[in-house]
């Protein structure tokens, strides 16, 4: 059984960075990766838009990947694709990786693991839509990958249900390989996606955006035929006399994406039921010694630049933990914060590793002009000012909290919405 | 007065042109030029695919070397509906030259791989 230091689960954008980053402190590196190719769901994002923060110049999806494929082709990291994990086992210094590929079963050990597993789209199944369960209901992301990988057009005239980006960016993508896209319809009185993409997909294309309305009904056996469409109340209950019957062939979802965890929980990884992912420290730790969590898996970026940044952090961590002989305690302490707030990342911090440089991302619960803040013991420590937060959009500061937390404590997160103030 | 969403970066700023072409609320200056560009002569990006003769990648992606005129969109399209790429391209190389008559190169955006 060959033995690596690190062996990270994922080629897509964060297993890369992770990998990549890994290998630069000196590990012996393994990447897996189910399909033929590297470089995950930026294969099938064909737009552009992506590496603005991290290369300061606008790449498509491809584009990105492939200057991380460079740069692990440039390294030592060992790849094997079209191989599956299929359990993780905990050993006495470290994990036992079970595989299954083309040549059969095998094993290989780490002393330390990324899990870059990514996320997975919310699907028909998971949101309530009455009617006939016909074909031609599916993802954003199945649609972009019939369009945009295999030359399939599966839609002629579509709804399209949700207002997450990659809707919205499929919105425009089949309207420029010539289906009709009737419109996009949000249960939320504001739109999920970002503003710039509702701009040059929907009205670029004179698509309308109907906020505060959802699909209620599905009609057709073996293809669809129509869906009804309805505004909703303020507690998203349909709105009686408000229905109006589409005739479509498709209902394309942008619902909504999860983490993907199933692996990190066969091994009793702890998760946040905000995120979705593992509850991780500044290193992205996991609750266990040795398993890190990279990039959407641990909870979902809308900028593909912060998965290669947060990934990078897991890899070296990863990396040190495997190089470090006699491992320290773990000082694990839980943060703080507030019910404005979406989520925090990270949920807790290691009181005895570094904390000069702590990456911390969060999400607001609502639009807000707001202060951030940082207290220690009741002190503040830090503050930001945000004219404008928005759940869809991530927002991500460094801190040092070394000499805050020298004595111990725990950091506490708060947001003031200041936006009465104005 | 005019407004518009900015769509250079992910901010999204929102840009205002009043009526003396003055504008306002962009954080940095692409901002501007974008505001002058979408009151002038609008332009965009075009990103999409080709055929390939290759099974293992029967599609490539490309995008317009540069922005091309907002009304020449579905042009480019039309005109990337007839190429087929029968030889292995990398990322940067030129599918097309002067798409739809825009002075504008379509280049590849991956490179196309095939394993044996």
């Amino acid at each position: 059984m060959t033995a690596y230091d690190v062996i990270v689960i994922g080629g897509g954008p964060a297993g890369l960075a992770a990998a990549v980053s890994a290998y630069g402190e000196g590990a012996k590196v393994l990447l897996i990766e189910r399909e033929a190719k590297l470089g995950g769901i930026l294969k099938q994002c064909v737009h552009d838009g992506f590496g603005l923060i991290e290369f300061k110049e606008k790449l498509t999806g491809p584009e990105y990947a492939g200057r991380f494929i460079e740069q692990a082709a440039a390294t030592g990291v060992e790849t094997r694709l079209l191989t599956f994990v299929t359990k993780i086992e905990k050993i006495a210094d470290g994990f036992v990786i079970s595989l299954v590929d083309r040549s059969g079963v095998s094993s290989v050990a780490a002393k330390s693991i990324v899990l870059a597993t990514g996320c997975r789209e919310r699907t028909a199944r998971q949101v309530f839509i009455g009617g006939t369960r016909p074909a031609g209901i599916f993802t954003a992301g199945t649609t972009q990958h019939f369009v945009n990988l295999r030359g399939k057009m599966p839609v002629k005239k579509c709804v399209i249900l949700g207002s997450g980006d990659i809707g919205l960016i499929m919105a425009r993508r089949l309207s420029l390989e010539g289906a009709t896209v009737e419109g996009v319809y949000e249960v939320k009185s504001t739109p999920s996606g970002l503003t710039r993409n509702i701009h040059q997909c929907l009205y670029d294309f004179n698509i309308p955006l109907h906020l505060s309305t959802t699909v209620t009904r599905c009609f057709g056996n073996d293809r669809l035929t129509a869906v009804e469409v309805a505004a909703v109340d303020e507690k998203m209950r349909p709105i009686k006399g408000t229905e109006r019957i589409i005739e479509c062939d498709a209902l394309i979802l942008s619902v909504g994406l999860i983490p993907e965890n199933e692996l990190a929980e066969s091994i009793d990884v702890a998760l946040d039921n905000r995120t979705r992912g593992p509850i991780c420290d500044q290193n992205c730790m996991t609750s266990v010694p040795g398993v890190f969590s990279a990039g959407n898996a641990l909870h979902v970026h809308d900028l593909v630049d912060y998965v290669s940044d947060c990934s990078r952090i897991a890899g070296k961590s990863a990396a040190r933990f495997a190089k470090t002989q006699s491992k320290p305690e773990r000082k694990l302490t839980q943060a703080a914060f507030d019910k404005n707030f979406l989520y925090v990342v990270p949920q807790t911090v290691d009181l005895n590793s570094d904390l000069s440089a702590v990456s911390v991302y969060f999400r607001s619960g609502y639009d807000m002009k707001a202060r951030f803040v940082v207290r220690v013991n009741g002190k503040e420590v830090f503050s930001k000012r945000y004219s404008v937060l928005k759940p869809p959009e991530m927002e991500k500061v460094v801190l040092n909290l070394a000499e805050a937390l020298k004595d111990g404590g725990k950091p506490e997160f708060a947001l003031e919405d200041v936006t009465k103030l104005g | 007065m005019k407004e518009f969403v900015c769509i250079v970066c992910p901010n999204s700023c929102k840009l205002t042109v009043d009526d003396d072409l003055k504008i306002t609320g962009a954080k940095c200056k692409r901002g501007d030029d974008f505001a002058v560009k979408e009151m002038t002569s609008p332009v965009r990006s075009v990103t999409s695919t080709v055929r390939t003769v290759f099974a293992e990648m029967p599609l490539l992606p490309v995008k317009t070397a540069s922005e091309v005129p907002k009304n020449k969109i579905f042009d480019v399209m039309r005109a990337l509906a007839g190429v087929t790429v029968d030889k292995p391209l990398k990322t940067g190389d030129v599918v097309l030259t002067d798409v739809a008559g825009t002075g504008v190169n379509v280049v590849s955006t991956s490179s196309v791989i095939i394993d044996g």
